[in-house]
């Protein structure tokens, strides 16, 4: 099987490690060769953050270029903008739509793109908005945005849900694991 | 059994399988998840370290006494660590000593992108490279063979994605390694001029021997492919290169120094034209032309940042990748911020105010250099600010020495500013020291160092006085603040720039993000009493933000630590649940 090529991104802080942390442990279930690539540091720090997610039979480079990703996971619609160039032809992008603005913004010297999920559609990728605060915030918890876009996500991969819960109860604490569960469900059940 | 780990994890599993006992280490990204991962397992003795040179010293110490000791430090690290690493080279080990150094190519987190190789060459140690997790866990019980076979510390260098890329690793049983014996052998440990003459000579048979060995060493490897093109590579740029170019013929270089000779001699020979694929400087490139091969390498590649696949490819193969999408529009970047909450915000509020000259240091406050705050002057180093402060009064004279305030961390304080401040005292100084003390080492991530009064594995211990520590050493006015009272904390700074002598001033608040910290949760902003002055703007607090003219504040991201509401004059800042009463 060629690799899948999935990109999470957003903004330090949010949430993204665990989300990849979910899907690499999801792809070993089937077998597949695996790479997480991770941010530690000083972009955690509310900085632009990414990791990068890759399965298949053999996985060389962890790292994702411009163009080759299969799936764009973006945790914030700014940062979906910036990450869209890394979107291979007639991939997907699933976008939180959240905005949180950045310094630069904040302090008056760039302005916050307007109508962002308009302009990345008439770009040509395809993207699929969901609002994972609000399902976050039904299923119990604002903490859980990450593993709703990881419900949403798993509609575009043949893993069966079963697997999917599985690696969930195994990676977020118990006392947080209804929550988690309901938010996988939540994402999952979203029609676009 | 086969898991899913981040190179640090794989290293760090690697010591506790080949039976390393001592660990001693100074945190840096991207190296820190490897200290921290081992202090998970009980049979492992694994601490802080103050600073690189001192937990290199306990690792070395820690040989000596014939265990297998290990230190894990960031590139920059080794520079600290650097003397004590030249002359063990010269004294040899007793039992296997590792030292591990991640690069950040890059510079994802760091304050320059330095090339370790450069240091196994100038202190004539053998140094390991591996591209993945699994190398990383094999390579640490190689390099221990390795450093008990030709007596030598063994260097293992990452770069952030090696260290910082989970893949698969085969998990095995720890092996029980028998402690050494200890014998007192002045001639092998005492490096004084007589002995050292004589052990520069095992130095330099020894580098010779290794040579040898890296001429077979399964950590060198070729993999045949077409052999129109040859590439010769090593660590992460290898996973890039076998990627971008498939199905070509490699030199994967598990040994990056000493270099084979006659290894890379015969590859060279056997295919049509070589290239050398290495992020940063041209470490294997330089080798290989010297030995007179024709390679090419940086002709076509960067010494800056870092290598990808679709630079690899075009550069070799020509073949430009498409981009199948393009942004016209200008993105603001979203850079670093200090968090909702952070006590270093109220220190910099303070001096902007005052508009100081600030001599910066390393940690979660540099970030007191972006606006909105763009209070730092200088950071060079860890430590750095306590001397430069020192330097710039010398060099200005004292009445600007009035105008600087040094600030510093307290790990980093610990870690390198204390010999700073004695020189102030000493070299009769007149500067202000803010020690910047948020109970924490914030930036690497929570890790506990020797003014928390906790070790690595979170027991209690002895806590380091600072206001003591100041005073032993001379400093007559020590003031210890809060850096969210903002009015005490700027009287106090204006009396301690005035003052005929150093002083130091402690900002004590802890650090946002520590779990025993609760700030009562997310404030709001009045929009009758708000009068749109935004003074709260100017504090550059992420949770604040102008939209369309209203100063509003993100409940997703306020903590309620209530600075803003300091600064309003308004009383425009409420909590939230104040809004209706
Ligand atoms: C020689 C060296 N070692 C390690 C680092 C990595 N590093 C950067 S800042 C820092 C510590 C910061 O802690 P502290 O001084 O307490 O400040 P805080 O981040 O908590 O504000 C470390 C370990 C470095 N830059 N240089």
């Amino acid at each position: 099987m060629a690799n899948t090529s999935v990109m999470i991104v957003g903004v330090g802080g949010q949430g993204t490690l665990l989300a990849s942390r979910i899907l690499g442990n999801v792809a070993i279930k089937k077998g597949f060769d695996v790479k997480v690539s991770e941010v530690h540091g000083m972009a955690q720090r509310g900085g632009s953050v990414v990791t990068y997610v890759k399965y298949g039979d053999k996985v060389y480079s962890p790292i994702i270029s411009e163009g080759q990703a299969d799936i764009i996971i973006a945790f914030e619609e700014l940062e979906a903008y910036r990450w869209l160039p890394y979107l291979k032809k007639g991939g997907r992008i699933i976008v939180n739509t959240q905005r949180i603005d950045p310094m630069p913004v904040i302090v008056g010297l760039k302005k916050y793109p307007d109508s962002i999920i308009e302009k990345i559609h008439s770009l040509g990728a395809e993207v699929i908005p969901v609002d994972a605060l609000k399902l976050a915030l039904e299923a119990g918890s604002v903490k859980a945005v990450n593993v709703v876009l990881m419900g949403v996500m798993a509609k575009y991969t043949d893993i069966d849900k079963e697997d999917w819960l599985n690696v969930i109860e195994n990676t977020v604490p118990a006392r947080f694991l209804e929550i988690n569960k309901k938010a996988f469900e939540l994402g999952l059940a979203l029609n676009n | 059994m086969k898991k899913l780990l981040l190179g640090n994890e794989a290293i760090a599993r690697g010591a506790y399988e080949a039976g390393v006992t001592v660990v001693s280490s100074y945190p840096g990204t991207p190296s820190t998840e490897i200290t921290e991962a081992i202090a998970k397992y009980d049979e492992i003795y694994s601490e802080w370290a103050p600073n690189e040179k001192v937990a290199t010293e306990v690792a070395i110490g820690a040989s000596f006494g014939g265990a297998r000791a290990m230190t894990a430090m960031k590139h920059v690290g080794l520079n600290v660590a650097a003397d004590p690493l030249f002359t063990c080279s010269y004294t040899g080990v007793n039992g296997g000593l590792v030292i591990v150094v991640a690069d950040d190519p890059g510079m994802h987190s760091s304050q320059n992108e330095q090339d370790s190789r450069h240091y196994a060459k100038a202190s004539k140690v053998l140094m390991l490279e591996p591209s993945d997790s699994q190398e990383c866990k094999d390579f640490v019980a190689e390099a221990y063979n390795l450093s008990e076979q030709f007596d030598t510390p063994v260097i293992i260098r990452l770069s952030t994605r090696v260290s910082h890329s989970q893949s698969l690793v085969e998990i095995k049983e720890r092996e029980n390694i028998p402690l050494r014996e200890y014998k007192k052998d002045a001639q092998k440990y005492v490096m004084m001029p007589a002995m050292a003459r004589k052990r520069h000579w095992a130095v330099e048979d020894r580098i010779k021997a290794l040579r040898e060995y890296a001429e077979t060493s399964k950590l060198n490897r070729i993999e045949w492919g077409d052999r129109k093109i040859g590439i010769i590579t090593s660590g992460i740029a290898y996973q890039y290169a076998r990627e971008a170019l498939g199905d070509v013929s490699y030199l994967k270089l598990g040994m990056v120094y000493p270099l084979p000779e006659k290894l890379i001699k015969d590859f060279v020979s056997q295919v049509e034209q070589v290239y050398v694929i290495e992020e940063l400087d041209p470490f294997i490139e330089e080798h290989c032309k010297a030995l007179g091969c024709k390679v090419i390498g940086k002709e076509l590649f960067t010494v800056i940042g870092e290598l990808n696949t679709n630079i690899i490819r075009e550069k070799i193969l020509n073949i430009k990748t498409e981009k199948p999408i393009s942004v016209e529009e200008s993105i603001p970047i979203r850079p670093p911020v200090m968090c909702p909450g952070c006590p270093h915000r109220g220190v910099f509020y303070v001096l902007k105010k005052l508009k100081l000259v600030v001599s910066g240091d390393i940690g979660c406050y540099t970030l007191g250099a972006l606006a909105p705050l763009e209070a730092i002057d200088t950071c060079v180093c860890m430590g750095a600010s306590v001397g430069a402060a020192l330097g710039m009064e010398k060099a200005r004279g004292k009445d600007f020495s009035k105008k600087v305030v040094a600030v510093i961390g307290d790990s980093t304080f610990i870690h390198s500013g204390i010999t700073g401040l004695i020189d102030v005292v000493y070299n009769k100084g007149n500067s202000t020291v803010i020690i910047l003390d948020n109970s924490i080492t914030g930036m690497t991530g929570h890790q506990h160092n020797p003014t928390t009064g906790f070790t690595i594995k979170g027991e209690p211990t002895r806590q380091v006085d600072l206001v003591k520590l100041a005073q032993a050493i001379g400093i007559e006015r020590v003031k210890v603040v809060d850096p969210f009272d903002l009015e005490k904390f700027e009287k106090t700074v204006k009396e301690e720039i005035a003052a005929e002598e150093p002083s130091v001033i402690i900002s004590q608040r802890p650090c946002a993000l520590l779990k025993h910290v609760k700030y009562e949760g997310p404030l709001h902003i009045n929009g009758d009493k708000c009068t749109r002055c935004k003074m709260c703007m100017r504090l550059g607090c992420p949770a604040i933000s102008n939209k369309d003219g209203n100063m509003t504040i993100d409940i997703t991201l306020c903590n309620g630590c209530g600075l803003c509401v300091k600064v309003c004059r308004f009383s425009a800042i409420e909590k939230v649940g104040d809004i209706n009463g």
